[in-house]
């Protein structure tokens, strides 16, 4: 008998680690001998906290590495919240990996700019680490990340390491700094204008708030970078990840098996409609 | 420097991006390289606005200073950007300070003469004033983003916003 | 369900129609069927023709339903009810799995999909389509709903070419009836006439070629076709609604921002009967509940409904706010954003969203109007002009 897409496979918790104030990353480890989860970069699994509930997640760790599952999220309701207190050894359900990813294979050839706001960064990781893996293969590759405040950067040591790369130009921004922070200020948008790449060439893989999406969008159009090469991970409530339960329609679409990442052009008439 | 020199590097920069020749050689003439050390002012709050700037490397922050908090930076600008605009409008005096946030150079173009020169060439003025306005919208949008604060988005009551 | 056209229809005489439940029960099957309860005609459990609606017929309009006494025997002789087949295929609440604690993690069992063989008796034409638009959702893409599929192998399906329209029928807009095309096992086309009352019956599949072989059928004569076809042909001509199809899906993408949506919002009540009645509609919830002890867990399908306020919500909100948004969620699903998703409009023309609204909103009448303020406005434009 086939199993259902709703029955989850239990993980064991190896570490939780705080990211920010209200950040954190999960890494887990099959518990039943399924030793590894094969994914694409862009895709989320479907994480179960027994008598607590259940919650879509994107995966951030390496997709080279597919036996540590990594999860980083925001707490922002119970089920993230119970996560956020789970310790080594502590068991969970998983269930994916479910979606369509971001385009790293069909990227080849051209150049990358990844445009990540806030929590956004933890999707497009993965993408980054595929990127890097195969470097010879891409033209310039760019990272403009924007955070609120210069705490909610996310993985701090990474972005240092990769800020020291002669292949990878990385541009951090934050909306408000305070005290001694040295870096950009400014929405992650006003690093657009200037960012190394080629717009004839470029394709863009954009994860933020959807308002950020939308003037990213527009200050990618500017510098002349073709909509159907402009990729978005949208969000919408997601119950079943398979399809079956209709939660998170957008338009035509369905988030959970169509996306969460899309192709622009296939977004644009749905993203000025409100209540879609 | 020599003038010629000071030619192609304002013909370089985004700002003088299609500009006629016979333009460009006028801006010349009201330019001068300037370069800042880290943590030295462009300019000060409150001070005469007679010039502004095309940053050519380096980056610099616009800060406000208030008492108690220190100089709050409100945005940062960097290489191939334009700083300061007050030397277009009455009474020409800057609302802000800019610092080098490390060594900076830039082109500093002569508020005072451009004036003079827009009001008796319209269409200076006109190229100059879509190079400016445009960058008055990016920062525009760019504020309203900030205001909006968008990575914390605090929910509404879903009653409040039906309809 | 393997095609085994058989090209010879038979004929089982009315009073021969319990050997059908006989030799249904005979293969182990249940069998459900329409019946008479609180005043409506639902589908539940039926041993014999007795239990069928015999002598009854609907009276349906917008927001409105009643059985009436028919002036002859027939057993089939009224439109659709509350209930489609979806509750017995895809039921309201249905349990994927338990978990139970134990030390350092916990055991998920998944549930043990249905075994028993179900025959249902008297499924429409437009109910046939709603059943092959809902294996498409749950069958039809990269994940498959295992405890769908297992139900939907074992439902032996007794189709019924209708006899009679209600108020709120349309399926001959939607292309979907009265008459059943494919898709069943057996299909039946009741005739009374000139004192005779018999069904002529077609076989649709090999199982169906087998439990025809059991009933002592007789071969059916060009008058008994004929016959049979006049009673489609007549429903046919019968039908209480009508929707314009022509290019809806390009009219509703065009129609997002229409000031439509604000008129029916204020008349919705965001009840979601429509949505339950549908035969298509297959939106679920998640539900994960743990008992007392804590030692326990369950996760439950149930159906959910897009005009709920919780349905859209995520993190900060509803996406859906409004019943303006929620309405122009469901009726452009339905009749175009599903044509993207399953290459088949969604909406079958069953009237049963028509029917069971308290407030007598019509799907047809909406997709009219909508069509109808493209019209308006360049109509009024060239009496301007005609005018100055």
């Amino acid at each position: 008998m086939m199993t259902h897409p709703m029955v989850p496979d239990p993980w064991r918790v190896q570490r939780v680690r705080r990211d920010t104030a209200d950040t954190f990353t999960m890494e887990l480890e099959s518990a039943n001998g399924k030793h590894s989860l094969a994914f694409a970069p862009g895709q989320f699994n479907m994480l179960y906290l027994f008598g607590v509930g259940e919650v879509p997640i994107s995966i951030s760790g390496d997709p080279a590495k597919p036996g540590t599952l990594v999860h980083t999220t925001r707490e922002v309701g119970t089920v993230t919240r119970a996560m956020r207190k789970l310790k080594p050894s502590d068991c969970m359900g998983v269930r994916g990996p479910f979606g369509v990813g971001w385009p790293v294979t069909e990227a080849r050839g051209a150049d990358v700019v990844i445009v990540a706001g806030g929590i956004g960064l933890a999707p497009l990781r993965p993408a980054l680490y595929q990127l890097l893996a195969a470097r010879n293969y891409y033209g310039k590759v760019v990272l403009l990340y924007g955070t609120r405040t210069p705490a909610d950067i996310l993985f701090r040591k990474e972005l240092q390491n990769w800020h020291s790369r002669f292949d990878l130009e990385v541009h951090v921004t934050v909306d408000r700094a305070m005290g001694n922070w040295r870096g950009n200020v400014g929405v992650v948008t006003t690093l657009i204008p200037r960012a190394p790449f080629d717009p004839h060439s470029t394709v863009a893989m954009v994860c933020g708030p959807e308002v950020m999406m939308r003037f990213t969008v527009q200050e990618l159009e500017k510098r002349g970078v073709a909509l159907e090469n402009i990729y978005l991970s949208m969000e919408r409530n997601m119950k079943c990840a398979a399809g079956f339960c209709g939660h998170c329609q957008y338009g035509p679409t369905f988030i959970c098996k169509d996306g969460p990442v899309f192709r622009y052009d296939r977004l644009q008439p749905l993203m000025t409609v409100r209540e879609m | 420097m020599e003038i010629e020199t000071l030619r192609t590097l304002l013909a370089e920069h985004p700002f003088a991006q299609g500009l006629d020749n016979r333009y460009v050689d006028l801006l010349v003439g009201c330019a001068t390289n300037v370069r800042f050390q880290a943590g030295e002012y462009i300019f000060r709050e409150g001070g005469n606005a007679d010039q502004f700037y095309l940053l050519r490397h380096g980056r610099a922050a616009l800060e406000i200073y208030a008492a108690q908090h220190g100089s709050i930076t409100v945005m940062t600008v960097g290489q191939g950007e334009m700083v300061g605009w007050s030397w277009l409008f009455p009474p020409y005096r800057w609302v802000f300070d800019a610092r080098a946030l490390e060594l900076t150079r830039a082109i500093a173009l002569d508020g005072k003469c451009l004036r003079q020169k827009c009001e008796q060439d319209h269409e200076l003025g006109y190229e100059l004033m879509k190079r400016i306005v445009q960058v008055l919208e990016q920062r525009l949008q760019a504020t309203r983003l900030q205001l909006l604060n968008l990575y914390d988005l605090q929910p509404q009551p879903a009653e409040a916003r039906s309809r | 369900m393997e095609e085994a056209k058989n090209l010879n229809p038979s004929i089982l005489q009315r009073s021969q129609l319990d050997l059908l439940f006989g030799a249904l029960a005979e293969r182990g099957y249940r069998v459900v069927g329409p019946t008479v309860r609180d005043g409506a005609i639902v589908y539940d459990d039926v041993r014999s023709s007795a239990d069928l609606p015999v002598g009854w017929k609907d009276e349906q309009d917008g927001g409105k339903y009643r059985l009436v006494r028919r002036d002859d025997q027939a057993v089939f002789g009224y439109a659709v009810g509350p209930h489609s087949w979806k509750r017995f295929l895809h039921p309201p609440l249905v349990r994927l799995w338990q978990a139970t604690r134990k030390s350092g993690g916990f055991d998920v069992a998944a549930e043990q999909h249905e075994q028993r063989l179900t025959a249902f008796i008297g499924v429409r034409a437009c109910e046939l389509n709603a059943i092959q638009i809902q294996d498409k959702v749950f069958m039809g893409g990269p994940h498959v709903d295992s405890a769908y599929k297992a139900r939907r192998e074992r439902a032996f399906l007794v189709a019924l070419n209708c006899g009679q329209a209600s108020g709120t029928c349309f399926c001959v807009s939607m292309n979907t009836g009265p008459k059943a095309e494919r898709g069943f096992d057996l299909a039946l086309t009741e005739v009374l006439e000139d004192g005779r009352h018999y069904f002529v019956v077609e076989v649709g599949s090999e199982t169906g070629a087998e439990v025809a072989n059991a009933l002592p059928l007789s071969p059916a004569k060009p008058a008994d076709t004929a016959a049979a076809e006049r009673v489609v042909t007549q429903t046919a001509s019968q039908m209480g609604r009508s929707l314009d199809t022509t290019d809806i899906k390009e009219l509703l993408y065009r129609n997002y921002e229409n000031r439509r949506w604000d008129e029916v919002a204020n008349r919705c009540l965001t009840c979601a009967n429509c949505t339950m009645v549908c035969p298509t509609c297959f939106c679920t919830t998640i539900d994960d509940v743990t008992d007392l002890t804590g030692e326990h867990a369950e996760r439950q399908q149930k159906w959910d409904s897009c005009f709920t306020m919780d349905f859209s919500y995520i993190h900060g909100g509803s996406i859906r706010p409004s019943a303006r948004s929620r309405y122009r969620q469901w009726m452009t699903h339905k009749l175009a954003t599903w044509i993207d998703q399953f290459g088949s409009s969604g909406c079958v023309g069953c009237g049963r969203c028509i029917t069971w609204c308290p407030v007598g909103i019509d799907i047809t009448e909406e997709a009219r109007a909508i069509r109808q303020s493209e019209i308006a406005p360049q109509a009024a434009a060239k009496e301007d002009e005609n005018g100055d």
